[in-house]
């Protein structure tokens, strides 16, 4: 580990203002920065500690929508009694995320901001090429082991997966990232890898994300998150999927669908192709498995991670039927 | 090291007797986190060493670059191949001579990609850690053979010494009726222990000190002695607690070697702890193996023939054999049987012991084959398991020693409520749900060695027992002072036990499940000689409240003296130790043969070569098992939940049935992710595990673990151990993986032969 500065920052404004000088990093929690830091991804110059402002925490939710504060932690807003009857799919992906110790250290901002799981992109030492680390420097997964990369999404460059589980919730309920007083739809903040994967958030150093925001709606009350994965707690995802569902009055009739998928995209896949083909439907099994297949149009594999592409709409489809029964 | 003044047990139930439920002695310590682990002990002018591994499979180092390393803060020395001390190389742990050439531990010819090759020591870890990532090493590469698939990888070496044969196998199977063949793949398993390995090492003159987590102090003294030509017992090994080792820590290795030099370089001690990715290859797990198990039956599912042929993969310098026929050749009885084995030479770390290494694999082979010819001539797989019991050891000849592997088949199914198990495959099922039950057996060889240990009584009437031998989470402190609790006649309260230390009397490895036999022998020993000479003072010596009474024996309970009939006095032992003038009483015991000579004596603590076979003499030593599993297998999704264990299990008797039911379960546990999730990736371009994090590297949690019934059914064998028990460690964890895989099959129709049963395996 190198040598680096640590700094406490007074406020908001304070914050921004260090971590837009050249090696500065926020550190919320640490859990994605230290360990990046030990692997030898990270090597800030300065830490900017912003855990003890204060403001940041808080977890609003009304009828209109909820505000979670950057530096909420994620065991809590897993547990938020509003969050879980008015977002139940945002407290599901919390609580089947990491482990009970990490979700009560990590942070809303930081678990928005985690880095990729690709082992070649955590492992400098042995894999020089990355184009996500040094751009231009190469891809070393492509070829190599991809049982846990993305199959949509990618690009020539990198094909490395989002490996977080809110995120997916978030995109599914149209959230928003407020940047202070500028504010980012979710499904935007999270860039596709195209020729530049270095580049994975709408965020420029200086920067800071201060909370995000959930509009509230009915398909959000009924919603779910269901996480795919060998190991029954503490890995991520094989496939997940966030699923909201409003129905007409009538109670069969699918009037609002949300769907994003996790485990098998570059960033939080909003599939929009199934919600369009289901709404003004009546949910129906079939209807619903052949719709999901939707979700993984234009997916492409690299061998090993070909079983996401079988599995994702699997997931898609027992999500939507499961918030169908509970009618 | 020392456990003192913690209460533990009740005596009034019995639990500090040898066979009570005392809870572990060590456990307090370890849970308030006042255990001192080797690496936590603080010494002065410290400092800290990071390796530098290799980043190539296969090759030569052609220069290293140290001047950023050396010239970065805080650095002390840069160790390279060229600059390092050279040692001599030791002998193996068979005690073989060693080739009079030099060796170091830091390669310049690179077999496997995470060789040590160069060590940077510093003043603060950090320090290290930012120096040994300026260290530039150039090489010349060359084709490498990653694993046991690469097409260049070949049919390896015959090992001669595993063929077992008998009658005409080949003949038999071509003439059988029912005939299966079928072939059996196991990854790269790692040990994953909680502890990391390290060490701190340290020279005063020609003495050396490490601490360091060891499974066998004697034969890691041993080998630093070789290494460093110094006598043997220049050398203190120090191992009081052990944070999990598996097999993993029982010898002494590479980094151990690069800690003392630079320790002995540098003249201040030196700590040297590995990263996590570094303990994947830093020393090997569990080597990959492939297996073909063919079945000749006859149409009532009787076997006539196994032919069994295994491959195991090694390093490229070094030879690890994993005997795959050991389950396959005991555990049915069958007239004709061929088994033979091959090793392959893949550019990997050279593979090492982890629990129960042989049997596990062997037991996914023949475990998983004879569920297929269940399948195959239609006969339940417990069924078909009892029409082929072996009533013998079918290899040796020999009457087993005791075998209540039926008693575990009727117990385990009983519990488990297998009679009303469907046997059709996809047959039962609960919503997305499809319910598969499996059985499959276990077994381990006891494996028999000697030790010794002091036993002390002291002036205030406490006991303490030393040995060099140790407690990696096993409970050698906690049966050791019930042993010698229940001998002498103190309450376990009043022992101490100490172990961990080189300096204490003598014991071979901690593997292959043999400590507990082999030290509360040796307790039992010396405890029993120690009584004596108490009870003998107090009749003899004339200033002996006991002498008038003329008796010629006493009792020793709870710590008093009396005499037999309770007439006379009745003294506690601090009472007559002061009325006869004396601080202690010292009694040495070992359960070496009398005519042991102090080399002999020497061999046995330091290698393995004078482990007593299992078939010695007129009988076949083993534990057994048998697992009753039941697994939910998602349909659309492939992911196999175990939601049911019952297993029973035959380890002779109990020393304390607490700490053995734990032993099982954590086997049984560990058996569970080596079925659903542990395997090595390898990066086939790089010849490197890229899952080398505990992160990636999946080990179950405690959402992967149901409820686990174990039940003994093992009775005393002392044709076993001194005191009756057989293997309890390594046991349970043999059959647990096929036992799953047949529950799979049940479950879904689909027969998985390559561990681990993964989801992408059932979709
Ligand atoms: C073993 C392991 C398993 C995990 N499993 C899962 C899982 O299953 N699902 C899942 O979703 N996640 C998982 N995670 C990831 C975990 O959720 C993240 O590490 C965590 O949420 C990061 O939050 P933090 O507060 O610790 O962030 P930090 O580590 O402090 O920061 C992470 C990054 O975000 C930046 N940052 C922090 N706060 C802000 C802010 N307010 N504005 C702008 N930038 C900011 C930092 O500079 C840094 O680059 C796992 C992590 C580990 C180590
Ligand atoms: S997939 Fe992306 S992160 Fe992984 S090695 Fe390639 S470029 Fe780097």
């Amino acid at each position: 580990m190198r040598d680096f500065s640590y700094l406490r920052a007074a406020s908001v404004d304070a914050a921004r203002q260090a971590a837009a000088l050249p090696g500065a990093m926020l550190l919320a929690g640490g859990t994605t920065l230290i360990d990046l830091a030990k692997c030898g991804v990270a090597e800030p110059e300065t830490l900017v500690d912003i855990t003890h402002l204060k403001g940041l925490n808080g977890i609003e939710v009304s009828e209109r929508s909820a505000i979670i504060g950057a530096l909420a932690k994620m065991g809590h807003v897993a547990d938020h009694a509003d969050i879980k009857s008015r977002f139940p799919a945002v407290s599901e992906a919390l609580w089947q995320a990491a482990s009970a110790q990490i979700r009560n250290m990590a942070t809303i901002g930081g678990n928005l901001m985690q880095r990729t799981r690709c082992p070649y992109f955590r492992d400098p030492a042995n894999f020089p090429a990355c184009n996500k680390r040094e751009p231009g420097s190469g891809c070393s997964a492509i070829g190599g082991v991809t049982k846990g990369h993305a199959v949509l999404g990618t690009s020539d460059a990198c094909i490395a997966m989002y490996p977080g589980d809110l995120a997916v919730a978030l995109v599914a309920f149209d959230a928003v990232v407020h940047l202070g007083q500028s504010q980012v739809p979710v499904d935007d903040f999270f860039l596709l890898p195209g020729t530049t994967p270095d580049r994975e958030h709408a965020i420029e150093p200086g920067e800071m994300i201060t909370a995000i925001e959930i509009p509230g709606s009915a398909s959000a009350r009924r919603s779910t998150y269901l996480k795919i994965r060998d190991r029954q707690s503490y890995e991520f995802a094989a496939a997940s999927a966030a699923v909201g569902i409003e129905f007409e009055a009538d109670g069969r009739t699918i009037r609002d669908l949300r769907v994003a998928l996790g485990g098998v995209a570059t960033k939080p896949w909003r599939a929009r192709a199934v919600e369009d083909a289901l709404k003004g439907k009546v949910l129906e099994p079939d209807a619903v498995r052949a719709a999901s297949l939707l979700a993984v149009e234009g997916a492409t594999d690299h061998g090993a991670n070909h079983y996401k592409i079988e599995l994702a709409p699997r997931v898609v489809a027992r999500a939507i039927l499961k918030m169908g029964e509970t009618a | 090291m020392t456990v003192h003044n913690i209460r533990h047990g009740d005596a009034s139930d019995g639990a500090e007797a040898v066979g009570g439920r005392l809870s572990r002695v060590d456990g307090p310590a370890k849970i308030t986190g006042a255990a001192k682990y080797a690496v936590e002990q603080q010494l002065e002018g410290l400092a800290y060493a990071v390796l530098v591994e290799s980043t190539i499979a296969s090759g030569k180092v052609r220069a290293i670059d140290t001047n950023a390393a050396e010239a970065a803060p805080g650095v002390l020395q840069v160790l390279t191949p060229d600059t390092i001390i050279s040692l001599r190389t030791a002998a193996d742990w068979f005690g073989t001579p060693p080739p009079d050439k030099p060796y170091c531990p830091l390669a310049r010819d690179i077999s496997f990609s995470g060789q040590h090759v160069a060590a940077v020591v510093a003043e603060t870890f950090e320090q290290a850690v930012a120096a040994a990532a300026l260290v530039k090493v150039s090489y010349d590469e060359t084709p490498s053979i990653v694993d046991l698939s690469d097409a260049k990888a070949g049919d390896g070496i015959p090992i001669d010494a595993m063929t077992k044969e008998w009658g005409d196998a080949q003949g038999a199977f071509a003439s059988a009726p029912v005939r299966i063949c079928a072939a059996y793949n196991t990854p790269r398993e790692y040990q994953a222990p909680m502890e990391p390995h390290g060490l701190i090492a340290r020279w005063e003159g020609d003495q050396l000190t490490v601490w360091e987590p060891s499974q066998w102090l004697d034969g890691m003294a041993r080998t630093y002695a070789e290494w460093f030509g110094v006598p043997f017992e220049n050398v203190r090994l120090v191992s009081p607690y052990i944070g999990g080792g598996f097999g993993s820590k029982a010898l002494a290795l590479s980094h151990g070697a690069v800690a003392a030099c630079a320790a002995k370089m540098l003249g201040r001690p030196v700590r040297l702890v590995m990263t996590r990715p570094q303990t994947f290859t830093g020393y090997g797990g569990r080597a990959a193996t492939r297996q073909t198990v063919t079945i000749g039956a006859d149409r009532q599912g009787k076997i006539q023939s196994i032919v069994h042929r295994g491959v195991n993969e090694t390093s490229m310098d070094g030879m690890w054999v994993e005997p795959l026929g050991s389950v396959t050749s005991i555990m049915y009885a069958t007239p004709n049987f061929s088994s033979r084995q091959n090793v392959v030479r893949v550019n990997s770390v050279m593979p090492g012991a982890m629990r129960a290494p042989g049997e596990n694999p062997s037991a996914f082979g023949i475990e998983s084959a004879i569920d297929e010819l269940a399948y195959e001539v239609g006969i339940d797989p417990l069924e078909i398991r009892l029409r082929n019991y072996a009533e013998q050891d079918p290899h040796a000849k020999k009457a087993w020693s005791t075998r209540q592997l039926r008693e575990a088949f009727a117990t385990g199914a009983e519990r488990f409520g297998w009679a009303r198990r469907t046997s059709e495959p996809r047959s039962m099922r609960d919503g997305n749900q499809l319910i598969g039950w499996g059985v499959a057996a276990g077994t381990y060889p006891v494996r028999r060695a000697y030790g010794e240990a002091i036993v002390r009584i002291l002036a205030d009437g406490s006991v303490e027992v030393e040995s060099s031998s140790i407690d990696m989470g096993q409970g050698t402190y906690t049966i050791l002072a019930q042993t010698a609790a229940e001998t002498v006649g103190v309450r376990a309260d009043d022992v101490v036990v100490k172990l961990g230390d080189s300096r204490f009397p003598r014991a071979g490895v901690t593997g292959g499940s043999r400590l507990a036999g082999v030290m509360t022998g040796a307790v039992y020993k010396a405890a029993t000689s120690a009584l004596d000479q108490l009870v003998g003072l107090a009749i003899s010596d004339p200033r002996s409240p006991f002498h008038a009474l003329q008796a010629n024996t006493l009792v020793v309970a709870n710590g008093r003296i009396g005499s037999p009939r309770g007439d006379g006095p009745d003294v506690s032992i601090a009472e007559l130790l002061k009325s006869v003038g004396r601080d202690h009483i010292e009694a040495t015991g070992d359960t070496m043969p009398a005519n042991s000579t102090p080399e002999d004596r020497y061999k046995n603590y330091t290698t393995i070569a004078m482990a007593l076979p299992h078939t010695e003499g007129d009988y076949s030593r083993h534990s057994w098992c048998a697992h009753f599993i039941e697994v939910r297998v998602d349909e659309d999704f492939g992911t196999v939940r175990v939601s049911r264990v019952v297993s029973a299990l035959d380890s002779g008797r109990l020393y304390n049935p607490k700490l053995a039911e734990s032993q099982w379960k954590g086997g049984i546990i560990m058996g569970i992710g080596q079925a659903l999730l542990e395997e090595g990736i390898v990066d086939r371009r790089h010849g490197r595990i890229v899952n080398n994090n505990l992160a990636d590297y999946l080990v179950p949690t405690n959402a992967d673990i149901p409820d686990i019934e174990v039940i003994s059914v093992g009775i005393p064998d002392l044709h076993s151990s001194v005191l009756g028990g057989k293997g309890v460690g390594e046991l349970a964890i043999v059959g647990v993986a096929p036992a799953i895989a047949n529950a799979v099959f049940h479950a879904t129709g689909k027969r998985v032969r390559d561990l681990p049963i993964t989801l992408e395996k059932l979709i």
